[in-house]
């Protein structure tokens, strides 16, 4: 029987990937993730951006996420065409929600926005692939593919997705919105692919309440999984099993 | 008939001098202070314009990737840039890029439905000084030009 030659690059290969897991030391990888992204470079899986709200220390009357939010990315205000759009019906990206407890009257406030869950749902329900997770775990509308059905809006667990009802004038050249498509919190995405934080968490800093991080939950290193490590963090509907990428404190 | 026929050429000749110049109907592309030319040759662009910016929508969107050569938003920062008395032209207007072309060759372009006519950040015209990024003045590692650093390291003063 003749003898097949060997390949020397399955042996090469093999060699390689060892040294590289060595190379891959935490301290390493850390380092790496820790740089900005450039702008040429996609974003990846090694990474996953979440949230971590802390209700203890969430005030009640602030609401300076939700005006941050609509600052940041042109939602709401009296001056847009939104208003011709009843209440119930008005995009909210981010909204401010009080638990109370019946037996004992223990109230307790937090931010409620996209979860940005590992399994969403509405991008389950999305009949045209509009609705995408992207590889680091921000969820988003693609506005240039969607057409407008609001399955995602039914299927959302937290309420989280906006229908737009009025043509819009003057939006933010960095948040694209406009009329006939679903929008929804986008983890302010074109800061975050700037190595910034998003305007919600910076907005709660900057009041001095510190009831919200963001970080990468892949990162053991990172301020939110250290936290999350040391005091825990809840899930909303943690029994629909999403994985969400926005936890809670104290809840 | 023949009557008829003089009469028609006879106006036709006085009309004439009337008649528009053809290069004041094409429309007019503005090109920003201090550059001479966009991103690819001009024949490039007119056929592939659309070729770029889609490509270049669905890598933003879906991968992230943020450069700017072929991005909608640098079209606009660049091409649609205030004028000189501080006024920046809206979408509905012949003055602006995309529609100056788009009316006379009479497409109509659904962009600007959802996406920002007017470059968020007025004083793009920063441009020109070199070593910053225009469009992120809050990235932008140092607003001296590069004139400015050089007489500065000079005296020692500058890291």
């Amino acid at each position: 029987m003749k003898q097949l030659p060997t390949d020397p690059s399955r042996r090469n290969f093999l060699g390689k990937t060892a040294a590289a897991g060595l190379l891959i030391a935490p301290g390493v990888l850390l380092h790496q993730v820790a740089q900005a992204r450039p702008a040429d470079e996609a974003a990846s899986s090694k990474v996953r951006w979440g949230m971590l709200v802390d209700t203890n220390t969430c005030s009640k009357g602030c609401d300076a996420c939700v005006t941050a939010c609509q600052t940041e990315n042109g939602w709401g205000g009296e001056h847009s065409n939104e208003v011709k759009s009843s209440p119930e019906q008005q995009s909210q990206w981010i909204r401010k929600v009080t638990l109370r407890d019946k037996q004992n009257g223990h109230e307790q406030s937090l931010p409620l926005m996209c979860q940005h869950c590992e399994t969403p749902p509405c991008v389950d329900v999305c009949p045209t692939g509009a609705s995408m997770k992207r590889a680091d775990g921000i969820v988003l509308v693609d506005k240039h593919i969607c057409i407008g059905c609001r399955y995602c809006m039914m299927a959302c667990p937290y309420k989280a997705r906006s229908f737009v009802h009025e043509e819009l004038h003057d939006q933010k050249p960095y948040a694209p919105r406009g009329k006939g498509t679903v929008e929804s919190c986008t983890m302010c995405v074109h800061r975050v692919d700037k190595d910034g934080t998003p305007a919600c968490v910076e907005a709660c800093n900057k009041a001095g309440h510190q009831a919200m991080w963001f970080g990468d939950l892949n990162n053991p290193n990172s301020d939110i999984s250290k936290r999350l490590k040391e005091y825990g963090g809840n899930q909303i509907r943690a029994d629909l099993g999403l994985n969400t990428g926005v936890r809670y404190q104290g809840l | 008939m023949m009557r008829t026929l003089t009469l028609m050429a006879v106006g036709l000749l006085l009309a004439l001098p009337l008649t528009i110049q053809a290069s004041d109907l094409l429309p007019k592309v503005p090109l920003p202070a201090g550059k001479d030319k966009c991103v690819e040759p001009t024949d490039v662009m007119r056929r592939e314009h659309m070729h770029f910016i889609l490509h270049q929508r669905d890598e933003t969107m879906h991968k992230g990737i943020r450069t700017t050569k072929h991005s909608l938003k640098e079209c606009i920062n660049c091409h649609n840039a205030p004028r000189e008395d501080g006024k920046v032209a809206h979408i509905e207007s012949k003055d602006h890029f995309c529609n100056s072309c788009h009316s006379y060759a009479a497409v109509t372009i659904d962009c600007f439905q959802c996406h920002a006519d007017k470059p968020e950040n007025t004083n793009y015209r920063h441009s020109l000084v070199e070593n910053t990024l225009p469009h992120h003045p809050e990235m932008s590692g140092s607003a001296l030009t590069k004139d400015t650093l050089n007489v500065l390291a000079t005296k020692g003063d500058a890291k």
